[in-house]
């Protein structure tokens, strides 16, 4: 039965991997972690049930030319787009325009259900590509199943022809969360680090691109180092750390305009920047004497407040959903443990407490889980623990993953991953909440700090 | 007496030195790292007084090292520093800066902080040596610039650093 499917597929996405192993959600008392400790290990599989979706090339009524893009073209590319995200997804086996047969302009509203069956299709995805008539292309995205002959999903949008793949990543998000029952999170953004060059002396530029690594752009020239971006809320701009002239600055880069601008006017050193959900205050770091706190500032200047006063360490930090409280890491009680605290920097309090040490938090979207690294054994590892520490379980397991980032809706999670050695190189990698889903995502060059931005509005 | 002070205050410092935790001092110094600013500058033929040239030839070394996640200056490094000062003091028109670094092994923003905590420790203690803190500015590189490039214990000592760096006039 087609429900019980989606169920399943539903399960799949959050139900624990029941192979990692699970810290209880009491806090224990301080202890000192065995050196080298029993590992965990991730042996899981992607699911051999995975839901079979046809997804053929989109028909066209005419095809004709639009801005320099053919609409049978376009037909073609983005069914593969659709297939490429559910395909990313874990969660379904699509059959792509390059193993399934076209269809005609008739049969995207009446489709030959009897042929979908014959290819063990459980749902096909049909659509056309149209010019607008005002330059504009037209985009019609419908899912259906074949069993019960019924639809799904209809949608249609009119876009500029060079948003051509933002039309493919919204039906297949209109795919996937009908299916599923979770959020979309194909129609979204990744601003991130391209590195090139060597181990001792790497250039690293800010650049971004869509979730699937398209609509690639270098935004910085790489004669500073650039460092940890995030994009704003409305994807209008993106924090990041900068050393131009030979200072380690926070800047806010304006998008369109290209133009850039500090954020806080300091002679001391300001990292780790992030942005609240609201987009209309920036959470940084400052290194003052050697000790580092936390403080929290308008996106358009003024006072910063700050937020930690404790002798050492006090980095990096990520609001939660609600924009009513603040995770971050410290070195207070001797490593690096995660905390919470509310977002004036009252009810400071540790929420990591297994063996080793814990770092770069990032609160979910959906406010259910803190992802974070762990180091200890040698490697660091991404898990996600739950905002009171419980829960916590190991999601990849290589030499160094570091910097957990969220998908819009709070199941995937991209980091980075480095080799070790003189050719040591770092790659973007992304995993969902089961451990299993493991996937590289593709870039010019190498790769770090990625930072996944919200459904694009 | 100014000299007096200054020798019991260096004496304080290394009896809290004393009991950190061990650090592995590198078996031989690094090379140079490229585009850290331990550029030595074309040769002219005769070393600039008061340029880097000078300060490598004159000082037991440009770098001291720290153990893992750690930011003491024990009593090798405090030698080192001495050194330093000392050639500061001959060149007291001289401004440096003083880059901290850390290993690999330190996620990215923490390693900003405890590379800038290095630096400032190694500053701090020049400045217990008479050097103006004016005259010392500080850089942290976290784990972007490494000096030696392995993934291993050796590697990683010889990056765990503080370096001081002539600014060029």
């Amino acid at each position: 039965m087609t429900l019980a499917r989606y169920l399943i597929a539903g399960l799949l996405m959050t139900v624990a991997s029941p192979v990692v192993a699970q810290t209880p959600p009491v806090q224990p008392p301080v202890v000192q972690p065995p050196a080298d400790g029993p590992r965990e290990s991730i042996t899981g599989t992607l699911s051999q049930d995975r839901t079979v979706i046809a997804v053929p090339a989109f028909a066209t009524p005419a095809a004709v030319n639009v801005a320099g893009l053919n609409t049978a073209s376009l037909g073609k590319q983005i069914a593969d787009v659709i297939a490429a995200d559910l395909e990313r997804s874990g969660l379904y086996a699509p059959l792509g325009p390059g193993s399934v047969r076209a269809i005609t302009m008739a049969e995207v509203r009446a489709p030959q259900f009897a042929d979908w069956q014959a290819r063990n299709a459980e749902n096909v995805v049909h659509g056309f590509v149209q010019a607008s008539g005002t330059g504009g292309l037209v985009v019609g995205c419908y899912l259906y199943d074949t069993d019960l002959g019924s639809e799904l999903v209809r949608q249609g949008y009119e876009i500029q022809p060079a948003d051509w793949r933002r039309a493919a990543h919204k039906c297949a998000d209109a795919i996937y969360s009908r299916l599923s029952g979770e959020s979309p999170f194909f129609d979204s953004r990744v601003a991130y680090i391209a590195e090139s060059g060597p181990k001792g002396n790497r250039i690293k530029r800010l650049a971004i691109m869509d979730s699937d690594g398209g609509n690639h752009r270098f935004i910085t020239n790489g004669q500073a180092l650039a460092l940890s971006p995030r994009f704003s809320p409305d994807y209008k701009k993106i924090v990041y750390v900068s050393y131009l002239n030979d200072r380690v600055r926070v800047f806010i880069y304006d998008v369109n305009a290209g133009t850039q601008k500090l954020v806080t006017e300091s002679k001391n050193a300001t990292f780790a920047p992030r942005w609240s959900p609201d987009g209309r205050q920036i959470l940084y770091s400052m290194a003052v004497g050697g000790n580092t706190d936390i403080y929290r500032i308008s996106a358009e200047g003024g006072t910063p407040v700050r937020l930690t006063s404790t002798p050492g360490i006090d980095v990096g930090g990520s609001f939660s959903p609600d924009g009513r409280k603040i995770v971050f890491e410290s070195d207070r009680s001797g490593g690096q443990q995660i905390y919470t605290m509310n977002i004036d920097g009252s009810n400071q309090q540790r929420i990591s407490f297994g063996g080793g040490r814990y770092a770069t938090p990032e609160w979910s979207p959906r406010g259910d889980l803190i992802a974070f690294t762990k180091m200890g054994g040698g490697e660091f590892r991404v898990g996600v623990m739950t905002p009171s520490g419980g829960s916590e379980r190991l999601l990849t397991n290589s030499w160094q993953d570091e910097a957990p980032t969220w998908s819009p809706n709070g199941r995937v999670i991209q980091f980075f991953r480095t080799t070790p050695g003189k050719a040591g190189k770092s790659s973007l990698w992304q995993v969902d909440l089961t451990g299993v889903n493991l996937r590289r995502l593709p870039t010019p060059q190498d790769g770090s700090d990625p930072s996944w931005g919200p459904i694009l509005p | 007496m100014t000299i007096r002070k200054t020798t019991a205050m260096i004496a304080a410092i290394t009896m809290l030195a004393v009991g950190a935790c061990a650090k592995k001092a590198p078996e031989q110094l690094p090379p140079a790292p490229e585009g850290t600013g331990t550029d030595t500058g074309t040769n002219t033929g005769g070393v600039v007084p008061g340029s880097q040239e000078d300060f490598v030839a004159n000082v037991s070394s440009d770098r001291i090292f720290f153990g893992f996640d750690q930011y003491n200056v024990d009593a090798e490094d405090q030698a080192t520093l001495q050194s330093q000062a000392q050639w500061l003091a001959r060149n007291p028109a001289v401004r440096v800066t003083l880059e901290g670094h850390a290993d690999e092994r330190g996620t990215r923003d923490y390693n900003i902080a405890l590379g800038e905590r290095r630096a400032n420790a190694a500053k701090n203690y020049l400045a217990t040596l008479g050097v103006d803190p004016s005259r010392i500015d500080v850089i942290s590189y976290g784990k972007e610039r490494p000096a030696a490039l392995g993934s291993n214990e050796e590697a990683w000592a010889q990056n765990r650093r503080a370096v001081t760096v002539v600014i060029a006039r």
